[in-house]
């Protein structure tokens, strides 16, 4: 595997304001790469940079081995697919897709047959003649991929292409991209804020804070060893806890935190600095009953509230120290909402060492 | 919660209760009064075209088309209309050359002195027809250019150019920024981009702008009056022609004149028409 797409040392300024900084990626040819974050944080910019929708303040940027950081978009072979769709109102769909086509020469017979291929692919065949103001948002979305899948780039770029679909068909269309990708073999470099979609869809993903990267790696790298405060707060639901180091030994670390001795699995904090604070799943821990064996680590408290889910039931519980902690318990077959503690009773949290997430002191 | 939804979407009774027929009937005779003052003198000015008598009154004494016979054989008035023609064309031609790439520019580049020059573009329109007429005919005077339908031209192009830059520059504002980035981003070059993509899309907004400056041209007297050399345009005919009274024969041009904007109206809609089936 080669990288497609090399971004070296790339930055955008808006005048004084830092837009990117300094990032340096490399997206490797049919791979899934998501570039995750909150409004703000420089991941559109970075996308739209390799579209060539903007131009870099400062960097390189190489597709297929080529630099292209100064050329405009219709000399790169990549093709975008936008947040609002951006299909031509005063064309068909038909006329959409063979747009693309005729800038490169095919037309006719030649051009329609493609996008009759394109269109069959996304699942919208015999729709070639129909307007696009009588298409449904999710036939937008298909249309716009075909338009950009029909030019056979080297990259298809994703600005988050399902923020404007409702809950359920986001869910099914997710897959479905995957499906898309999986089939078609190019690669996908997308944006979104939304880490569910990351997680499911990606390959590889990219957490960016501050035009900057702040994490890169597979999604079960991110949820499981998220590097930073920042991945763990982002990606799912965590437990912060300022800690301090008591002992050190035999692969484990005493910490205290939460007016408990803890004990964790000894590793490295990611940014090389020493031990200011832990982080707890919500799902890592239980509430332990009188009969179960006790895990290495116990942190009592008194729950606050219960919060069902349908499928999880979410327990806040107040430690003694004054921190709340959110427990998640899946309600598996024979849980009953009605046999768990209620608001005031005291309980038990029971943590195994390896759950224990070390990162440095709070900035 | 849902309870209060319920309650909200009941409609609401209105404080005072009127018959709902004595309502619509209010209505109907007020809707018939506005469209009757707007409408009764063009009927007035249609009939009387081709009443047979000279006197405009009551009752009409019979029908006839001499009017209209007279009209066509008055060449002073016939070259008039046909000066008239003549000066709202080119002025509309003028005013879109100039007007959509102006426009064009103020909507995508930002340069220094961009909101002056937005300003200075749409002031002619804001000052009066006499201030624009008698500083235009100092500068022909000036530049020692002689009078004629042409200057009529660059007056009523430089007063009207405003019109072209407000609607299509709004347009393009409503526009997504994306349509143009889709259309390079599938390997379309600038001026293939505006051709395909941009023009299509302000297109109503062009042919709207360009009647609107045609009309406003075509009946244009105060400019017109300070720049025109020995020729009259229609406005400036009918107007030296009025101290002598309203003379059927106006009736008759007015009557044609109606019938040509009739047309333009239904040309517009023809060309603006939205694709496919309606929206």
């Amino acid at each position: 595997m080669a990288a497609i797409i090399e971004l070296d040392s790339i930055s955008k300024h808006y005048g004084p304001v830092v837009g990117v900084n300094h990032v340096d990626l490399a997206v490797e040819d049919g791979e899934f790469l998501t570039l995750l974050g909150p409004s703000g944080c420089g991941k559109s910019t970075l996308l739209r940079m390799v579209g060539g929708f903007e131009v870099p303040s400062a960097g390189t940027i190489r597709i297929a081995g080529v630099d292209v950081t100064a050329a405009p978009p219709q000399q790169r072979d990549v093709n975008m697919m936008f947040q609002d769709y951006a299909l031509f109102p005063h064309m068909t769909v038909g006329k959409n897709i063979t747009y693309g086509l005729e800038r490169k020469g095919i037309k006719g017979t030649a051009a329609r047959d493609k996008a009759e291929a394109a269109l069959e692919l996304v699942g919208l065949s015999g729709m070639f003649e129909r307007h696009t103001h009588q298409l449904s948002g999710g036939q937008r979305q298909r249309v716009a991929l075909a338009r950009a899948v029909v030019r056979e780039p080297k990259v298809i770029l994703l600005d988050e292409p399902l923020s404007a679909l409702d809950a359920k068909l986001r869910e099914q269309m997710q897959v479905e991209l995957k499906h898309m990708h999986e089939k078609l073999g190019i690669t996908f470099l997308m944006v979104t804020h939304d880490q569910t979609e990351a997680l499911v869809m990606s390959d590889r993903v990219v957490v960016m804070e501050a035009g900057e990267i702040a994490q890169d790696g597979t999604p079960e790298d991110l949820y499981e060893r998220p590097a930073t405060p920042y991945v763990a707060n982002f990606i799912g639901t965590t437990n912060f806890l300022s800690a301090r180091v008591v002992a050190r030994g035999a692969g484990l670390v005493t910490l205290e935190a939460g007016n408990q001795e803890l004990k964790a699995t000894d590793v490295a904090t990611s940014d090389g600095q020493a031990i200011g604070q832990i982080g707890i799943r919500p799902e890592k821990m239980q509430i332990l009953k009188d009969t179960e064996c006790r895990p290495v680590n116990v942190l009592p408290g008194t729950v606050v509230e219960t919060i069902y889910q349908g499928l999880a039931l979410r327990t806040v519980v107040r430690l003694s120290s004054g921190e709340e902690m959110l427990v998640d318990e899946i309600l598996r077959q024979g849980m009953l909402h009605s046999d768990h503690p209620r608001a005031g009773d005291p309980v038990v949290l029971g943590v195994e060492p390896h759950n224990i997430l070390l990162f440095g002191a709070e900035r | 919660m849902a309870d209060i939804a319920l309650i909200r979407s009941k409609p609401r009774k209105p404080p005072l209760s009127i018959p709902k027929g004595a309502a619509d009937g209010a209505f109907i005779t007020y809707a018939t009064l506005l469209l009757a003052f707007l409408y009764m003198p063009v009927a007035i000015l249609i009939i009387f075209s081709f009443n047979d008598s000279r006197v405009l009154a009551w009752p009409l004494s019979g029908f006839t088309l001499d009017w209209y016979r007279t009209l066509f054989a008055n060449a002073d008035l016939l070259e008039a209309v046909g000066n008239s023609f003549y000066v709202a064309t080119l002025s509309t031609a003028l005013a879109l050359c100039i007007g959509i790439p102006a426009a064009m520019a103020l909507h995508r580049f930002v340069f220094p002195g961009k909101a002056l020059f937005r300003r200075l573009l749409l002031l002619p329109i804001a000052l009066p027809g006499i201030v624009t007429g008698i500083s235009m005919l100092n500068f022909f005077n000036l530049m020692g250019f002689n009078l004629s339908l042409h200057t009529v031209v660059l007056g009523h192009a430089t007063a009207l150019l405003a019109v072209v830059v407000i609607q299509v520059l709004a347009r393009l504002q409503r526009l997504p920024p994306s349509l143009e980035e889709a259309s390079s981003d599938l390997g379309a070059s600038a001026l293939v981009t505006f051709w395909y993509v941009t023009l299509p899309n302000i297109k109503t907004a062009i042919v709207g702008s360009g009647l609107l400056v045609f009309v406003l041209s075509f009946d244009e007297i105060p400019v017109t009056f300070f720049l025109t050399g020995r020729d009259n345009t229609l406005p400036m005919y009918i107007y030296s022609t009025m101290r002598r009274g309203v003379t059927p024969e106006i009736n008759a041009v007015g009557t044609l004149l109606i019938l040509f904007s009739v047309v333009l109206i239904l040309l517009a809609a023809f060309l603006t028409r939205p694709p496919g089936r309606k929206r």
